[in-house]
């Protein structure tokens, strides 16, 4: 373990002095790793309050007929459930932590292009955030419409959707700002020798996604600008009665939101491209394959949004259309699949707990990803449309992807962010009893979809009654596994034994400097690049 | 916490293009809505464009390039050093946003007093093609109008920032975002005027 040799320091970084006092030191500050670290505890606490909403709808759903809340209660909460982790969490959860964390440290810069900008970010999540959860409590009660907003519905229900289509504006402009913002400090702040072919797998994801999130977000913006001014003015764009068509809606919402799943995913992936060569002990196999498939993945990502909308009307050469460039995507997410499993092979293979959480993104992605193809092709589409198989589709691919990517890269970073490491073992065993509940849960809700179940209702026939008692039961061993882990973590950034510059081996920037992190990153000089991020031949590691 | 000073002028104006994209973007999904209604009912779109005023539209044109070109000429003005001049051409494109805006005050009034506007009984007894345009020039031209305003707080910011010598001739980059920025809210209206207001032509 020639590699870690250099002794962890007293001098704690980035988390000593500031320029103001207290809290001050971290709100007003335009440190990348401190807003950072503010998105990823605001992203966490978030992420446990929509967990405890997926385990009251869990509950609802362990019999038949009313258990703990009635229909509207239930539309409430799933309503909720979604909103909170879609926006609050999934979408800002890597880009908007780690992507502030680590990408700058990855590319050499001090800081991002505009910090200040990147302030600015977190206080529009915050202040999103905060509408989010007022429109609750105010106005007609919480909406009840699902994550989606639809019309006609969004806009005749009495609840308050209007002040939440202005929380999810808000959060799309934050988003934006912060893909303007990497994608800028990418091209303009690379120090010296870090050609584009040497940024790490994690930049070049981020950077891919943040494309999208500039070229996406605004039209989610206009979208539910429109929502809005048909609510309060009655513009009626999406109205019948005064020419508008409900069907648009569709289009223009899925014009970002599907794009807005690969905002999701593609940052997951670049955790995996980079977790998977340091604990493998190779370089990553296809370094260009998957940095291009990231390009790939976000170009024909923006193209395919109509494929859910096969049963909303279209024309069968819509469908058609669609449904082939749909299956054109998987093409790119396979090759990065097939390059991970390329660079494991042979590998000397370190089972920590980083490359656990990352094996089973690998695993259960895939599975999200082969049952999109279901989904994908409109035949069979249209047999499990709006079932609970898409449910169990999309939390295959959002948390058994994007969630598991998210665990890695908190098991992977966070020692290097706060210079601690968590107790590896009980990280091992949460890991375990994550993936153990995870499949319980979700393989449960997949067999009742295609049994027909539909989702969205907080009643059941009596025939699903054993399917959904057992992904209760999964819930909860889900629960326990998360309540594990994020005590473990936190434990460990506090308390744990304190670790060097590099306690994984990595051969990225960011495990050249001391942890944690100085302010600056870098000292006097601007570090200079002379090889690859997975050469750990050449930076001394092998 | 020392506070470097970095000044990147090429990665501000790289910022800036890419926030004028995702304007773009934001106006995009109006005009993809224009795009299909148009396609729907050409009819009900030249009548209702045919109860525009060509005049009111055309006059706000000719405001919104004098005022760029204004702008336009601050930029430079300032970059010769004439800190007077470049502020008088930006108080000159501020009165042409108000007078634009003034303008289209009237111009709504007048349809509003007729009983055209969104939500109003006499939108739902009219052909569907004219309820649809009336609604879309009223959401469009609406949004181009906040981003007017919004352009006369930038630009007045700026403002205040040259005649405090915290923009000058040797740091500029802030008055060529907030022009760049103006010049926006105008090429938008560029396509909006056509759209609206020159479809019987």
């Amino acid at each position: 373990m020639t590699y870690n040799t250099a002794a962890p320091t007293a001098d704690r970084g980035f988390l000593g002095e500031a320029r103001y006092p207290g809290i001050f030191g971290w709100i007003f500050s335009t440190d990348h790793k401190r807003i950072g670290l503010l998105y990823l505890w605001s992203i966490v606490t978030f992420f446990c309050v929509g967990a405890l909403l997926g385990v009251l709808i869990r509950l609802e759903l362990f019999a038949p007929g009313e258990t703990i809340m009635g229909a509207q209660a239930y539309n409430a909460v799933f309503t909720l459930h979604g909103v909170i982790m879609i926006f609050l969490f999934i979408i800002p959860g890597i880009p908007a932590a780690f992507g502030n964390l680590v990408m700058p440290i990855q590319i050499g810069a001090r800081d991002v292009a505009f910090p200040r900008l990147n302030l600015l970010s977190w206080w529009l999540y915050i202040i999103g955030a905060g509408l989010a959860v007022i429109s609750l409590f105010t106005g007609g009660g919480p909406p009840d419409t699902g994550w989606t907003f639809y019309v006609p519905f969004s806009v005749q229900t009495s609840t308050n959707v209007s002040l939440a289509t202005i929380a999810v504006f808000i959060l799309g402009f934050s988003s934006i700002l912060t893909g303007l913002n990497f994608v800028t400090t990418v091209h303009r702040l690379r120090t010296e020798g870090m050609g584009w072919f040497r940024l790490p797998l994690f930049t070049w994801a981020l950077y891919s996604t943040a494309w999208i999130q500039i070229l996406a977000t605004p039209v989610l913006g206009i979208t539910v600008a429109l929502i809005f001014a048909e609510r309060i003015i009655g513009t009626g764009l999406f109205d019948p009665n005064q020419g508008g068509d409900p069907i648009m809606y569709q289009h223009l919402f899925w014009i970002y939101s599907h794009p807005a799943v690969y905002i999701m995913v593609l940052p997951g992936m670049g955790v995996v491209s980079d977790i998977v060569p340091v604990f493998a002990r190779k370089p990553a196999f296809g370094y260009k394959a998957i940095l291009l498939s990231s390009l790939a993945i976000a170009f024909a990502g923006s193209l395919v949004w109509a494929h859910h909308m096969y049963t909303s009307g279209m024309s069968d050469i819509g469908i058609l259309v669609f449904s082939f460039l749909t299956f054109i995507v998987a093409i790119p997410s396979a090759i990065k699949v097939f390059a991970w499993l390329a660079t494991l092979h042979k590998g000397s293979i370190l089972l920590d707990p980083p490359l656990l959480f990352a094996l089973s993104f690998i695993l259960l992605f895939t599975i999200g990803g082969l049952t999109g193809l279901i989904l994908g092709a409109a035949a069979t589409d249209i047999h499990v449309h709006d079932t609970y198989f898409v449910v169990g589709h999309f939390h295959f691919t959002m948390f058994g992807g994007t969630g598991m990517a998210f665990f890695a890269a908190m098991h992977f970073w966070l020692p290097k962010i706060y210079g601690r490491m968590y107790d590896k073992t009980i990280a091992t065993v949460s890991w375990g009893v994550i993936f153990i509940g995870f499949c319980i849960l979700y393989i449960s809700m997949k067999i009742v979809g295609v049994m027909g179940m539909p989702r969205r209702y907080y009643d059941y026939i009596a025939e699903f009654t054993d399917l959904n008692q057992l992904a209760t039961f999964g819930s909860w061993i889900l629960i326990v596994g998360l309540v594990l882990m994020f005590v473990n973590i936190i434990c460990g950034c506090i308390a744990g034994q304190k670790v060097g510059a590099n306690p994984w081996g990595g051969a990225s920037l960011e495990w050249q400097i001391p942890s944690p992190p100085p302010t600056e990153n870098f000292g006097e000089e601007d570090p200079v690049v002379t090889h690859g991020p997975y050469n750990f031949k050449k930076a001394g590691i092998l | 916490m020392s506070e470097a000073v970095h000044k990147d002028y090429i990665g501000a104006k790289f910022g800036m293009w890419l926030f004028l994209f995702t304007e773009i973007l934001l106006f995009g999904g109006l005009f993809v809505l224009y795009a299909v209604y148009l396609n729907r009912y050409p009819e009900g779109f030249i009548a209702g464009g045919g109860e525009l005023d060509v005049r009111f539209g055309a006059a706000n044109t000719l405001v919104l390039l004098t005022s760029s070109l204004f702008v336009a000429m601050s930029i430079t003005a300032l970059r010769r050093g004439e800190k007077r001049l470049c502020s008088l051409l930006l108080v000159g494109t501020i009165l042409s946003a108000l007078i634009f805006l003034i303008n289209k005050y009237f111009e709504w009034s007048s349809k509003i007093s007729h009983g055209i506007y969104p939500g109003s009984e006499h939108l739902l007894e009219i052909p569907k093609g004219e309820a649809v345009f009336f609604n879309l020039y009223y959401v469009m031209t609406g949004l181009h109008g906040l981003h007017v305003l919004i352009g006369m707080i930038v630009l007045a910011f700026t403002l205040v920032f040259v005649i405090r010598d915290k923009v000058t001739g040797e740091d500029w980059v802030l008055l060529e975002n907030a022009g760049l920025y103006w010049h926006l809210v105008d090429v938008i209206w560029i396509f909006l005027f056509p759209l609206f207001y020159l479809l019987l032509h």
